[in-house]
């Protein structure tokens, strides 16, 4: 027997490549936007996981530091190591800024962590880590520094000296890490008119800038522009402990909020990235609707346009499956097309897209199977219209 | 021993719709075709000679009445089969005025796609239709796409296909309204040689002036009654 789909595509081989190509770019449109998500969760896990933490202490009663503003002093981390199970600790403290980078803003998140402890950068793919107490920083290869650049923040510049691949805060924005008593000043440090106003406020007041003693004007003023808060604690769990029994423990004795590794995960994707989530679900499902009604029509207007063959067929006694298996089969054939174009465009432009785009194989594969099923689904309205074709309309009057 | 009429129609009727607007197209065909023959079915426009065809070849539901071909009873009062399609595949060729040819296949394939149908290999299937290509001497056309035959070859075509199967029986519609005297004449000597052949049953319905007075044998249909009269049987 004859493949008659196959034939009758060739017959109209490039209005059929090109819907099919049509389709292709929307299902590239759609594997793209199902890898944003993707992109926005892996994200969020490789944020989590560079620091080494197991738990993330955190301001009482706050889903920090990410997803709500958390403040802690900074030097409860003493107290922590206290505990059983608490292996290592290292200070955070993130503020998100705008830098200059060759006359352009670019916005980062600045985090700021003690070296040779928790929470600085995992990996670096060039340079070297931080070694002096100030002023020297890592910035991910997305900001677009490199190794001997550098970079102002706030009224200090900061050297570059290692770069780090894949850092980027949950909104997206690339990291830049620098020392912590550096990011500490940075984050509470006021600009120079404010620092003048409470200098002279404070001068103006009797109470404190008392005649003969000058130093406890001095000792004020140094309380009130030093900053000994922080964002959170990572602790990394000694092994054989549990995490979770930890961070209870932590939450009993300490008055702070501790959260697993896997809590944090969940807030990051659940609180964070749900919103997002629906949109793009809701964005998904209009492009299979969309797609469904394209494949629809298109098989539809094709099949309009064979009403006379098909008829014929009919007299000369083909079975009705044999020609639902035509449309059906040319149906899947838009599909199949559709898919392999459209994977091969998401991977083309996935790169250029400003956040991390992951595709994924076995989202891929989900779309080649809802995209052949959309395919099918659209072919039974062709379908019942040929089935209903009668014989008779093939002889005539 | 008298041979089997390859066709035998009994005092068949057909109705179409019901109630005031029924239309009794045909009120007791008789008619009787022996192997080989080729009869012309003539008559005014309306008359039925359509409605027959269809009934014929299993195409609609006459209302009452008998066919037998070749001895099978096939419809009396109801069909006798269940699978029409199986019968029209077989036993049947049908020719229309326009081919009809399915464009995306070559003239070939258009031939070949009955003994396929059937159930006959592609190669096997292939080779028959070339057969009847060259009999119908469109054998150098064997592999042009359909829009690219003249009408008259889409014509031969269009025949080799409803002898592909090699049905003992063609009803053909006006098969030569589209085309001029010559190529009319050139269609109605090939049927015959055909039906001689191939001892096929063929029935030509025309209103073609200068086909009709080729047949040996006439069946005018006036109101729905079949009237038999002898054909002048002129030699093309
Ligand atoms: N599907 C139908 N429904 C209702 N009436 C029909 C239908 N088909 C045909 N008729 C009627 O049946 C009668 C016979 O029609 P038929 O098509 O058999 O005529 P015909 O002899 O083939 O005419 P022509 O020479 O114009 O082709 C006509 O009155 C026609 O209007
Ligand atoms: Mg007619």
């Amino acid at each position: 027997m004859i493949n008659l789909a196959r034939r009758d595509v060739a017959s109209h081989l490039g209005r059929y490549l090109l819907t099919g190509f049509g389709l292709g770019l929307l299902i590239g449109v759609t594997l793209t936007m199902a890898g944003v998500y993707r992109g926005m969760i892996d994200d969020a896990k490789v944020l989590l996981r560079s620091g080494g933490a197991d738990i993330w202490v955190v301001q009482q009663n706050t889903l920090g530091p990410f997803a709500e503003p958390s403040s802690l002093q900074d030097d409860v981390y003493r107290s922590l190591e206290g505990l059983p199970g608490v292996a290592e600790t290292g200070n955070v403290a993130y503020l998100t800024m705008q830098v200059n980078h060759g006359g352009k803003d670019i916005r980062v998140m600045v985090a700021g962590y003690t070296q040779g402890r928790l929470g600085g950068p995992s990996f670096l793919v060039a340079g070297r880590p931080i070694a002096q107490s100030h002023y020297e920083a890592v910035a991910d290869t997305k900001t677009g520094f490199a190794v001997g650049d550098r970079i102002r923040i706030r009224r200090n510049d900061y050297t570059v000296v290692g770069l780090t691949r894949r850092m980027v805060s949950s909104g997206g924005d690339p990291m830049v890490f620098i020392p912590l008593k550096d990011a500490q000043e940075a984050q509470f440090l006021k600009d120079n008119e404010s620092i003048v106003n409470d200098r002279n406020r404070l001068a103006d007041n009797p109470a404190i800038n008392r005649p003969g003693q000058p130093d406890v004007l001095k000792a004020v003023e140094a309380i009130q522009t030093a900053s000994h808060r922080i964002n959170a604690v990572l602790v990394r769990v000694a092994q054989g402990h549990d995490p979770r029994q930890v961070a209870d423990n932590i939450k009993r004795w300490k008055h702070l909020t501790a959260y697993t590794s896997t809590d944090m995960e969940d807030i990051l994707v659940a609180k964070l990235i749900a919103t997002a989530a629906k949109q793009i679900g809701l964005f998904l499902g209009i492009l299979a609707i969309v797609s469904a009604a394209i494949v629809a029509f298109i098989i539809y207007t094709m099949t309009l346009g064979k009403i006379k063959e098909i008829a014929v067929l009919k007299l000369i006694g083909t079975y009705d499956r044999t020609i639902a298996a035509m449309i059906m089969q040319e149906a899947l054939g838009l599909g199949v097309i559709g898919f392999f174009v459209g994977k091969f465009a998401a991977t083309l432009w996935a790169p250029v897209f400003p956040k991390y785009v992951l595709l994924e194989t076995t989202d891929a594969m989900r779309a080649f199977v809802i995209t052949l099923l959309i395919c099918a689904l659209a072919s039974v309205l062709a379908i019942r219209v040929a089935l209903r074709i009668d014989p008779a309309e093939a002889i005539g009057g | 021993m008298t041979t089997e009429p390859a066709i035998l129609i009994e005092n068949l009727t057909k109705r179409y719709g019901s109630g005031p607007t029924a239309v009794d197209a045909l009120k007791g065909v008789n008619m009787s075709i022996a192997p080989g023959e080729v009869v012309g079915l003539i008559g005014p426009s309306g008359s039925g000679k359509s409605t027959l065809l269809k009934c014929l070849g299993a195409v609609i539901e006459p209302t009452a009445g008998r066919i037998t071909l070749a001895g099978e009873v096939i419809y009396n009062n109801a069909w006798k089969r269940t699978d029409l399609r199986v019968l029209r595949r077989d036993r049947i060729g049908f020719v229309f005025q326009a081919p009809y040819l399915i464009p995306f296949l070559d003239a070939t394939d258009n031939v070949a796609l009955l003994p396929m149908l059937a159930g006959v290999a592609n190669p096997a299937a292939r080779a028959t239709a070339l057969d009847m290509l060259t009999a119908l001497d469109v054998q150098h056309r064997a592999h042009a796409r359909i829009p690219e035959l003249s009408g008259g070859e889409q014509q031969r075509v269009a025949i080799a296909r409803a002898l592909a199967n090699r049905p003992p029986i063609i009803l053909a519609d006006e098969p030569t309204a589209p085309l001029d005297s010559a190529r009319a004449l050139a269609v109605v000597k090939i049927l015959n040689r055909l039906a001689q052949e191939f001892q096929t049953a063929i029935i030509v319905v025309t209103h073609d002036e200068k086909i009709i007075p080729t047949f040996k044998r006439i069946y005018n249909i006036r109101d729905g009654k079949t009237y038999e009269e002898p054909g002048e049987g002129r030699p093309i």
